[in-house]
């Protein structure tokens, strides 16, 4: 029997990269497989060849052991090819039907639509409500749109570019039983994610990419996510220090900070107070959708809040805005990188000027760019978190989604804030340069920086923080030492998520 | 001031035939626009319609051949910017302000053999008992057809972009051109066919003004009706019943301007000129304050799209 998808030879060029390099590999029917390879590796590359959306300079494709050649992404899905986009897809003004709608044949997008997808997001689990508009939506509910997209579609091979970037341990869980259901229908999926741990319980073999090159084949479930890692990236990885210093002075106060919804189905934040540390870093969990998105907001100054409600050094800045902010210390990587953390037809260089203008002087005082200087700044950046790209002159949008975020990561901790929040720092980062990402928010925490670490991911803030807090209904719990949870107790920290907080208990 | 010149009827129906060459050109451009392109040549797109349209009657003698005409002149102008802005990727305002500059100069030229010809007559509807109506016979039912085939645009046009499939692809690649594209939609091939719609509606707007409401040729006759018809759009928030509205308002403005002239109020005309465009300004004003009527416009309105890989 002929495997369901086989590629041979598949090369793709950009202009200063070659992004794939005669690529050939086969997922059989019915099976798993998972596509590693550090940020820049060029996965996505070969997913969007596999979906027509891309032509392959050289190479060719067999699906089913017939010639398969997709000249558009509409040829792909009628041969049964769907694909979940790792920066999604979606339309902000339209409804979750009528997104679904824009990826289904003609006929298959009929009256009726809405009751299916009701049905299919019920049957695999992922709730979804067809009336809403996808702009009012969580990113963990953009992202089942899109699966439940293609689910619609039933597809023979189903790719999914990294699908769980962004949701919560119990969407994965749920994510996982419906991808193992599909297989057991028969359906093979390709899978691209950077958590090794997912990949070895999910896969059933692997093809590593490095440098657009195929360098290694595995089955996963015999390799621990060590070796899997140091397969990606060719070497021996590095284990992260624990943070030793002491922490000092406050440098950030929040008391009292409320802050209505601006939005529908936005979460109002309630009454969140804390006291953050030079030389500490406060680990932020909770599921998405609970006010995180407005926390991170009133904290970079994209909101205003109470004057009196957030002081930076004792200093009331509540009503200040984000440059004003960053001018006096406080810096923010906020969570979307394409679109809000970085101007996606930009070019790096000017990304960098956006935010680091002040900090880094890239501009005179009379509000004339450096060029020069702002050149230096984003080649340091790219230089010190090691992102794959061309040059600081090509724009953010075509940088692999991985190292676009060590990029606009790496911008904020360049300049040297004296607080620095970050939202999902790793999201989308390989395993290496997710390791260096939190080394360097440790570095700088020694350093004597305070740093507040909005994530998802327990797992890293477990690793990173030293002190713990949940966010649940748009409040947040008082802060712990990390040192002093076990496991349970964060369980229990998280799962008060009702609407209502964990206790807090200070 | 003798009010008994003033017949509400014949109002409302001069009323109506003002609005309608502003409907048409607001119907194609909302259409262009929620596509996600600018095409700021609407009144070029016009006055070329205009001298295409009354040309190709005065020298068939078929009204009927001159409205062809002047669809077609106003889409095959609106095929110039297309080709300019889509394919070339030229800038979309500068394209479209050369396309309404070059529109005038064209049309200047082509009309200078007619200046002054009377056009064949348009018929108008007689429908057996409504025409004959008091009141409303007048108003409603002794249009001309080109009166109820805008209000039938209207209607299909509302139909076609919220109920049909075409419609959501239309407005799924205004709003995110990236995300159509790796979906598979050809995105400016939909564009270059919503332009050329555009272009036959702003045509057909301009032919309507030399071939009925005028009816005459005067160089330079559309007087800055295609610039209130891109206003309209806004004014509409991209929605065609609201462009009726907006066509409807602005229409009426221009008879009420009329008709105080008649009774001998004396506002120098300049000034009720420049109603329409200061209610627009004030409307925008008011539309920008409101959070949810600015996030209405097409997300990717007057963005150049390049296909990669
Ligand atoms: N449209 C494009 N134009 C130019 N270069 C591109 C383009 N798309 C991708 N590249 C480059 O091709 C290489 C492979 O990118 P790709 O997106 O396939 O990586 P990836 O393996 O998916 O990485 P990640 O894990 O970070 O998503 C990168 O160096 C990237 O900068
Ligand atoms: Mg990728």
């Amino acid at each position: 029997m002929t495997a369901l998808l086989e590629v041979e030879g598949l090369t793709k060029r950009f202009p200063g990269v070659l992004a794939n390099d005669a690529v050939s590999f086969a997922v059989e029917r019915g099976q798993i497989h998972a596509l590693l390879g550090e940020n820049g590796a060029g996965k996505s590359t070969l997913v969007k060849m596999i979906y027509g959306s891309m032509r392959p300079d050289a190479g060719a494709m067999r699906l089913e052991g017939q010639p398969y050649a997709p000249t558009d992404p509409g040829a792909a899905r009628r041969a049964g090819v769907g694909l979940v986009f790792q920066h999604f897809s979606l339309f902000d003004a339209l409804t979750v039907a009528e997104n679904v709608a824009l990826g289904l044949p003609p006929e298959e997008a009929g009256a009726d639509l809405a009751e299916r997808i009701r049905k299919v997001s019920a049957a695999y689990g992922l709730p979804l409500d067809p009336e809403r508009r996808v702009g009012e939506l969580s990113v963990g509910a953009r992202q089942r749109v899109e699966i439940v997209r293609c689910l619609l579609q039933r597809p023979r091979l189903l790719i999914m570019d990294e699908p769980t970037s962004v949701l919560t341990p119990q969407e994965v869980g749920q994510l996982f039983r419906t991808l193992r259901q599909l297989r057991d229908e028969g359906v093979s999926i390709l899978y691209i994610s950077h958590k090794l741990d997912e990949i070895r319980e999910l896969c059933e073999a692997a093809t590593i990419l490095r440098h657009g090159r195929v360098t290694g084949r595995c089955d996963p479930r015999s390799e621990s996510a060590r070796s899997l890692a140091e397969m990606m990236i060719g070497q021996e990885l590095a284990a992260t220090r624990p943070l030793s210093a002491a922490p000092g002075e406050v440098r950030l106060t929040v008391r009292g900070l409320s802050l209505a919804a601006d939005r529908p189905f936005g979460t109002a934040l309630r009454d969140i107070s804390f006291d953050l540390r030079a030389g500490e870093i406060l680990g932020v969990a909770g599921v998405a959708g609970n006010g995180q998105d407005e926390f991170v907001e009133a904290l970079s100054g994209e909101r205003r809040a109470q004057h009196e409600a957030i002081r930076l050094d004792g200093a009331p800045i509540g009503a200040f805005g984000p440059d004003r902010r960053r001018r006096l210390g406080l810096c923010v990587a906020p969570e979307e990188r394409l679109g809000h953390a970085a101007v996606p037809d930009m070019s790096l260089t000017e990304n960098a000027i956006l935010t680091a203008r002040r900090r880094a002087r890239l501009a005179s005082r009379g509000g004339v760019l450096r060029l020069g200087a702002a050149a230096r700044f984003a080649r340091a950046v790219v230089e010190r978190f090691d992102v794959r790209t061309a040059g600081v002159e090509h724009a953010a949008r075509s940088l692999s989604g991985g190292n676009l975020q060590k990029f606009v990561v790496g911008r904020e901790i360049m300049q040297n804030p004296a607080v620095l929040v970050v939202a999902q720092p790793t999201w989308g980062v390989d395993a290496g340069a997710a390791a260096a990402i939190r080394q360097a928010l440790r570095d700088m925490a020694e350093a004597g920086a305070a740093v507040l670490a909005v994530s998802q991911d327990l797992d890293e803030l477990m690793e990173i923080s030293t002190r713990f807090a949940v966010m649940a209904g748009g409040r947040l719990s008082a802060p712990r030492p990390m040192a002093e949870l076990s496991v349970e107790e964060i369980g229990r920290m998280m799962g008060g998520t009702g609407g209502e907080v964990a206790h807090a208990e200070a | 001031m003798d009010l008994s010149v003033l017949n509400p009827a014949a109002i409302g129906a001069a009323l109506i035939v003002a609005a309608t060459p502003l409907l048409f050109a607001a119907l194609g451009e909302l259409v262009v626009e929620k596509s996600g392109v600018l095409n700021l040549g609407v009144e070029g797109m016009m006055i070329v319609g205009a001298i295409a349209g009354f040309a190709a009657a005065v020298e068939t003698g078929s009204p009927l051949l001159g409205v062809v005409a002047s669809a077609a002149a106003g889409a095959t102008l609106s095929a110039v910017f297309a080709f300019f802005a889509l394919i070339l990727m030229a800038n979309q305002v500068a394209t479209g302000l050369a396309l309404t500059m070059f529109g005038l100069g064209l049309a200047a030229m082509l009309g200078q053999p007619y200046s002054g010809m009377p056009a064949p007559e348009f018929p108008a509807l007689s429908l057996p008992v409504l025409s004959d109506l008091p009141f409303f016979g007048r108003l409603l039912f002794s249009h001309d057809p080109l009166v109820y085939l805008s209000l039938a645009l209207t209607a299909g046009t509302w139909l076609w972009l919220g109920r049909s499939r075409a419609g959501l692809i239309l407005r799924a690649v205004g709003e995110n051109h990236h995300a159509a594209h790796a979906i598979g939609y050809r995105v400016t091939a939909i564009r270059f066919a919503a332009v050329l719609f555009g272009g036959a509606c702003a045509g057909l707007g301009g032919g309507y003004l030399a071939l009925v409401q005028t009816p005459l040729w005067v160089e330079g006759m559309t007087a800055g009706r295609g610039w209130i018809a891109l206003a309209i759009v806004v004014f509409a928030s991209w929605r065609p019943w609201r462009a009726l509205l907006g066509a409807y308002v602005f229409g009426g403005v221009t008879i009420v301007q009329l008709n105080l002239q008649a009774l001998g109020v004396s506002i120098q005309s300049q000034y009720l000129s420049m109603t329409p465009y200061l209610a627009t300004i004030l409307v925008l004003v008011l539309i920008s304050g409101e959070r949810r009527r600015a996030a209405e416009a097409p997300a990717c309105l007057g963005k150049p799209f390049r296909a990669e890989g």
